[in-house]
């Protein structure tokens, strides 16, 4: 494993509105560090930041003051492409509501990264076919996202995350749409995934769906805290 | 990502909106195919009248003697023989742009072969008429330079006079007479056919000037050395105007007519009366074309519209692929590739059926269409350019979206 770690921040922050009435700081001097093959959820309330700071790490965004090193590169000096760039490389996103494209079938979901990453046709469908087997939906693969469960539907939204092998799995309150049951399925799949040595970043608003992780921490008006009390809680 | 994935994934994206699709480009088509058919029909109608005014010589000046002025009396153009051999030579060696000088004389008289006769013009010529009016020799060596100097009683004749008098005969070497004088026949001329003013160019015979003057002009003809008429051919049709005021300068400076006087001869332009039927011709072009190019314009109107629905439809999407990494060119480029199929695939069909329509409107409609492959060529690379140019700022839009905003829009 590398030294450097996948995340990490120093005094990062973030202001919109900067400079006007409606100034918003919604993040203030955020310090974390997530090494290779960390399971960390990142929990607060609505308002409370956590979304900005996803959106920060995600390399969606640029910080107002502090740094951001994602994998060691300074995403500050990055321009829109090569940011674009960078997502592709290092970071898998899987959202709420799954972001699947409804007029392609699951395997064409699956593979739509790799056609950025410049992977060849017959490749990209190879590994996106791989990938779906590799939660367990490979038996679905030419299945609309309409003709898939919600549960199922978010399996190939993290199949899709994989595909370019990022390292880092970004979910967003990925079992905010789903059933508890199958909820509970996806955060085993995320477990699984840890194993396998990636690194999986939760963000939730639940308490109950963060203590899956090994780490929590928490986000309270822009601020970060650890919660060493949660973390490894779960079973 | 690379062109051809760009193109699958535009493909993809216009199938799934296929009747949208096929109207957009339906504005294209039209637009096209208007371009196609309304330039073929001008340039059709252009060459006709191109054709006509080579016909008519528009290369050429033709001065006349000017009109007798006897005590408040005036006679008519050409009523006093003012013009001389002179006046051709002086503006043969002044004037370099003028490439050929014919002085000439004509008449009527009645022509006798055998027992055939026919009533015609006879021109007296000098060599340069025959390259100044357009005339290509059938059959026969023509008048030489021989028969120029030597007033030999040759006469070369239209294709009226040679149907006329010797029927199916062959004519070389046979003897008419004109009037009363023998002429041996030295050549025939191609037909032209009917003249822009309706008349047999045709019914017409030739003999050197010098032998009209003796033989034909007779009692009634003009003191010696005079003309009827000179007719000028100029090298470059740009010149005609410069070598129209040089002429009537130096035939005033010749004639001794003092500032203000009336003229003693008239030079006239041919092509003036042509030029007007042209530019006419050319406007009408223009027009057509502008309006074919109007329709090119509110097809490509079209595309930038439903491309800006398409972005706005599929904000969702587009941050979506900005979050899995596309960057803000390769979703720039996958809506231009979607505006240009929409207007390649519609300048494709344009192309095919402005064709078809220029074709059947020259079978059926018997219009002058003159299809030229550049247009075409032309036309469909304009298609090209449309989806480019109107394409350009919806692609642009969508690969400014800020990724947060996107991924978040709801709807």
């Amino acid at each position: 494993m590398s030294v450097t770690p996948i995340i990490q921040t120093e005094g990062l922050g973030k202001v919109y509105a900067a400079g006007t009435e409606a100034e918003v700081i919604a993040l203030e001097n955020v310090n974390l560090r997530i090494d290779r093959g960390e399971f960390v959820s990142i929990m607060g309330t609505s308002g409370s930041g956590k979304s900005t700071l996803m959106n920060l790490i995600g390399c969606l965004d640029r910080p107002s003051s502090g740094r951001y090193l994602c994998d060691g590169i300074d995403v500050a000096t990055l321009d829109a492409e090569a940011l674009a760039r960078l997502r592709l490389d290092k970071i898998g996103f899987v959202f709420q509501g799954f972001n699947l494209l409804s007029r392609m079938d699951a395997l064409h979901n699956v593979m739509m990264p790799l056609g950025y990453a410049g992977v060849p046709l017959a490749e990209r469908s190879r590994r996106a076919r791989a990938a779906l087997e590799a939660v367990g939906l490979g038996s679905r693969i030419n299945h609309r996202p309409g003709e898939l469960s919600g549960g199922q539907q978010q399996r190939v939204s993290i199949a899709r995350a994989l595909i370019n092998r990022p390292g880092l799995l970004l979910a967003d309150e990925p079992t905010g749409a789903l059933d508890s049951r199958t909820g509970e399925e996806v955060l085993a799949l995320f477990k699984s995934l840890q194993a396998q040595g990636n690194t999986v970043v939760l963000i939730t608003h639940d308490p109950e769906i963060a203590r899956h992780a090994d780490r929590v921490c928490l986000m309270r008006d822009g601020l970060l805290f650890e919660d060493k009390s949660h973390a490894g809680a779960a079973p | 990502m690379t062109f051809s994935d760009t193109l699958r994934t535009a493909v993809f994206a216009l199938r799934g909106n296929w009747m949208r699709s096929a109207l957009t480009s339906l504005g294209v088509i039209i637009g096209i195919a208007a371009v196609i058919v309304m330039v073929s029909v001008g340039q059709g109608t252009q060459a006709e009248i191109d054709k006509m005014v080579s016909g008519l010589g528009a290369n050429r000046l033709d001065i006349g003697s000017g009109a007798a002025n006897t005590g408040g009396v005036r006679g008519g153009a050409g009523s006093q023989a003012t013009l001389t051999d002179q006046d051709a030579l002086a503006i043969r060696e002044q004037i370099p742009e003028v490439q050929y000088v014919a002085a000439g004389t004509r008449g009527n008289a009645q022509l006798v072969y055998g027992e055939n006769n026919w009533s015609a013009n006879w021109q007296g010529v000098q060599p340069d008429f025959f390259e100044i009016n357009g005339w290509k020799l059938a059959n026969g060596p023509g008048l030489e330079a021989g028969d120029y100097s030597s007033a030999a009683k040759s006469v070369v004749i239209g294709e009226t006079i040679h149907r006329e008098l010797f029927g199916e005969e062959d004519p070389i070497g046979q003897s008419i007479r004109i009037g009363k004088v023998p002429f041996r026949v030295v050549g025939v001329l191609a037909g032209k056919g009917q003249g822009g003013f309706g008349q047999d160019q045709d019914d017409v015979v030739m003999v050197p000037l010098e032998t009209a003057r003796r033989r034909l002009a007779g009692a009634s003809g003009s003191p010696p050395g005079t003309v009827r008429q000179i007719a000028l051919g100029v090298a470059r049709s740009e010149d005609l105007a410069y070598v129209q005021e040089e002429v009537a300068a130096l035939l005033r400076e010749r004639h001794h007519i003092a500032a203000g006087s009336e003229d003693d001869f008239n030079v006239r332009n041919i092509s003036e009366i042509v030029a007007t039927r042209t530019q006419t011709t050319r406007i009408m072009s223009l027009l057509l074309g502008a309006v074919a190019g109007i329709s090119l314009l509110v097809g490509g109107i079209g595309i930038m519209n439903i491309m800006l629905v398409s972005v706005t439809e599929r904000i969702r999407e587009i941050g979506l692929r900005m979050a899995v990494g596309a960057g803000p060119g390769d979703i720039q480029r996958q809506f231009l590739a979607e505006a240009m199929l929409i207007s390649f695939g519609g300048g494709v069909i344009g192309t095919l059926i402005g064709v078809a329509g220029a074709l059947l409107a020259s079978k059926l409609g018997s219009l002058p269409v003159r299809l030229d492959w550049q247009v075409v060529a032309l036309a469909a690379g304009c298609s090209v350019a449309t989806g480019l140019f109107f394409g350009f700022y919806p692609a642009r839009k969508a690969a400014q979206l800020d990724p947060i905003e996107a991924l978040r829009h709801q709807g």
